[in-house]
């Protein structure tokens, strides 16, 4: 190979964020249990305070497990910093706190995740951030919803429950001649199916609980800034972000984009934010992420090439009456999934069977190999039937409004034999279809 | 902090505080498709410890207006006006790559306005290879990009700059990036034709007659030890002090050794 070269996503899979630690050789990133660091003297701990000199202070503000995993996801995902926080819910408030508050609105794709759709529509009403929810898909809502006082565009790269793909490139150049970032979950396709600041997006973040971490052994979520949007233009021209162009008297009167001409959303994030609202990410959890992490590539590839056999499978069942997955020529999204998503549409994805409630129950119920649960992203298969979980208080007419059916499941295809997921999932169907 | 200087608005970062003229004066001055924020931990850190901080963006660079300078000679005649502007009669001046040339030139041009200087990551000649000159002109995110990877020598930079959670590497790239966008008309490589170009440092440095500093990174790319040597040969009452673990990037790369190493020179 010619010339440089920045390191693979395997190699920082790997590395990024990581050497041996300093003070045992230990080449695995051991799991700092404290809750503080001495300092080495008066003025060492004054300058740590005062962002003088870099260093741990308070494991709620920063720690060195953390901060391998912030700075290897800032790494993977082409940012400037990381920041590990309790959950992806965390990182979604985290992200839009930094820059709303009372007064201020988000523009917010309707196909989100249930519970960014309650923060953003009932928790963040109720603290004066309202939120206009759009089509992901109608570029003119995008534009027609944008009020002087918007802070955000905000939405999937595979939303909820339909997998609508992203068109990343078009919603960041709308939220770009608005002087507005644009801020997306990436949770389901992971920085290696997706980078989404390649796009054009300048926020991202994660609910690490699932592909990142892979095992469903930990709940935390990573907000990653990817260093792209000038806040100090999008101030001068609109007067939006004093947040971060204005002295903040909460810190010392510092102006955080004169700090930092790149990373001035996540120094006031980490300031302000974790400082102060405290979802921190427990050391343990940093760790547990940081070993998913590790095989990241590998298992995307296997979760991929899992999923593409399933849906195959199940596209030519009978007992099937629909698959939505955007690698379908059937999907709305299938020429853009092309485009963006050359390496996989993710694992998760929806299909109708046929028949009623009761046929949905009777298939999650048959399952041995998927579990039954509220969760995606783990390395084993997983199933939930919304209309018996999620939205089992809501009538038949009305499940089509959220768009799923009485007979709709979610699966969340993990890294098992396929041939195994294949077979049990024949057995669903086939009990699904006893009581038809 | 913004200045008038030669009919341009003119940057520079305080460190959030006002000048005191009871106060000692350091000037910070970037490299090369760079601004104030790289000096971020130092020249925070010595606005808080009894100096001003003129921490510089040159002009076409950052926050700083007009077009960029074409030579080290018009950047150091820049920095004087600077001085002028600010009030500042001397100043310990401190550069970093680029910069470094432009306070050397400085310091002989008017040696009464420079109490000491520091030179970061520094060499004379400054060549630009010829391949990186083409990249700059031709191809600037190619530019960007060999830079970046030259001039960091990790993937896990501890405790990271400006602070924990920091993607090192990102951030100077995104750096790099923001200055190209905010000055399209071919920074980096004027700034490296600058570099190039630049003919007068044996005989500057053989005005220097202030304490000088110079601070190498130990795998340092960019500006390799033995590349500071005509400085060093010369300036020979000069420190030397050599960071481990560091390349080009030496503030970011070790920012407390680079802060410890200022901070001792500048106080003595």
């Amino acid at each position: 190979m010619s010339g440089p070269h920045y390191p693979g996503f395997d190699t920082l899979s790997l590395h990024a964020g990581a050497a041996p630690d300093p003070a045992t050789g230990a080449r695995a990133t051991p799991i700092y249990l404290t809750s503080s660091y001495v300092f080495k003297d008066s003025d060492h701990a004054a300058s740590l305070f005062n962002m003088e000199r870099a260093g741990h202070v308070y494991s709620r503000i920063s720690n060195p497990t953390n901060a391998v995993l912030e700075e290897r996801i800032a790494a993977l995902e082409g940012g400037v910093a990381g920041i590990a926080v309790a959950s992806g819910q965390a990182a979604l408030h985290l992200g839009l706190a930094t820059i709303a508050g009372a007064g201020s609105h988000i523009v917010a794709s309707r196909a989100l995740y249930g519970g960014s759709q309650n923060l953003l529509a009932y928790t963040m009403k109720r603290f004066g951030i309202e939120t206009t929810f759009i089509d992901p898909r109608d570029m003119d809502a995008w534009r027609s919803a944008i009020r002087p006082n918007t802070k955000a565009l905000f939405a999937e790269t595979l939303g909820n429950p339909g997998l609508d793909v992203l068109n990343i490139p078009e919603i960041a150049a709308i939220a770009h001649e608005n002087f507005l970032p644009l801020l997306v979950d990436s949770t389901f396709t992971t920085p290696y199916l997706l980078r989404p600041f390649d796009l054009g997006a300048d926020l991202v973040f994660h609910s690490a609980t699932k592909f990142l971490c892979g095992h469903g052994t930990a709940i935390g979520g990573l907000l990653v800034d990817g260093g792209t949007f000038d806040w100090q233009e999008a101030y001068d021209k609109t007067g939006r972000f004093s947040e971060l162009c204005e002295p903040y008297e909460g810190f010392h009167g510092m102006v955080f984009s004169e700090e930092s001409t790149v990373a001035a959303f996540s120094l006031r994030a980490r300031r302000e934010g974790l400082r102060d609202f405290g979802a921190c990410m427990s050391p343990h959890n940093a760790f547990a992420i940081l070993q998913g992490i590790e095989t990241l590539g590998l298992r995307m590839d296997r979760h991929v090439a899992n999923t593409r056999k399933v849906v195959e499978f199940l596209v030519s069942h009978p007992a099937v009456a629909s698959v939505s997955y955007p690698e379908l020529p059937t999907h709305p999204d299938y020429e853009l999934a092309k485009m963006l998503l050359p390496k996989g549409c993710g694992a998760v994805f929806s299909f109708n069977i046929k028949g009623d409630r009761a046929a949905g129950q009777r298939f999650v119920e048959s399952l041995n190999l998927f579990s039954h649960l509220a969760n995606v992203g783990d390395a084993k298969s997983l199933v939930i039937h919304p209309a018996s979980t999620t939205h089992f208080r809501v009538p038949a007419q009305q499940l089509s409004a959220s768009g799923i059916t009485e007979g709709t499941m979610r699966l969340s295809v993990g890294l098992e034999n396929v041939d195994d997921l294949i077979e049990d999932l024949s057995r669903g169907l086939k009990a699904a279809q006893k009581g038809a | 902090m913004l200045f008038n200087v030669n009919q341009h608005e003119a940057y520079c970062y305080t460190g959030g505080k006002l000048l005191k003229p009871e106060l000692p004066t350091v000037v910070f001055i970037h490299g090369a498709q760079n601004d104030h924020s790289v000096w971020g931990l130092q020249s925070r850190y010595f606005a808080h410890h009894g100096y001003n901080v003129l921490a510089v963006d040159l002009p076409g660079h950052g926050r700083s207006k007009g077009p960029a300078l074409t030579s080290i000679e018009d950047m150091a005649h820049w920095l004087l006006a600077l001085l002028d502007a600010a009030q500042i009669q001397q100043a310990t001046l401190v550069g970093h790559s680029m910069g470094s040339l432009v306070a050397l030139e400085t310091c002989a041009n008017a040696p009464q306005r420079v109490s000491k200087l520091c030179l970061i990551g520094t060499a004379y000649p400054m060549k630009v290879s010829d391949t990186l000159l083409n990249a700059a002109r031709d191809e600037e995110q190619t530019a960007i990009d060999m830079v970046n990877i030259w001039s960091h020598t990790s993937m896990a930079h501890k405790p990271s700059f400006p602070g924990p959670g920091f993607s090192v590497l990102g951030g100077s790239q995104r750096l790099m990036q923001r200055l190209s966008k905010i000055n399209p008309d071919k920074l980096f490589y004027t700034d490296f034709f600058a570099c190039n170009a630049y003919a007068n440092g044996e005989a500057a440095a053989h005005t220097v007659q202030c304490p000088t500093l110079f601070v190498i990174g130990k795998k340092d790319m960019m500006t390799p030890p033995k590349a500071t040597t005509t400085l060093t040969n010369i300036i020979t009452r000069g420190k030397i002090t050599l960071i481990e673990n560091c390349g080009h990037s030496l503030m970011s790369e070790q920012s407390d050794a680079v802060l410890n190493t200022l901070f001792q020179f500048v106080k003595a």
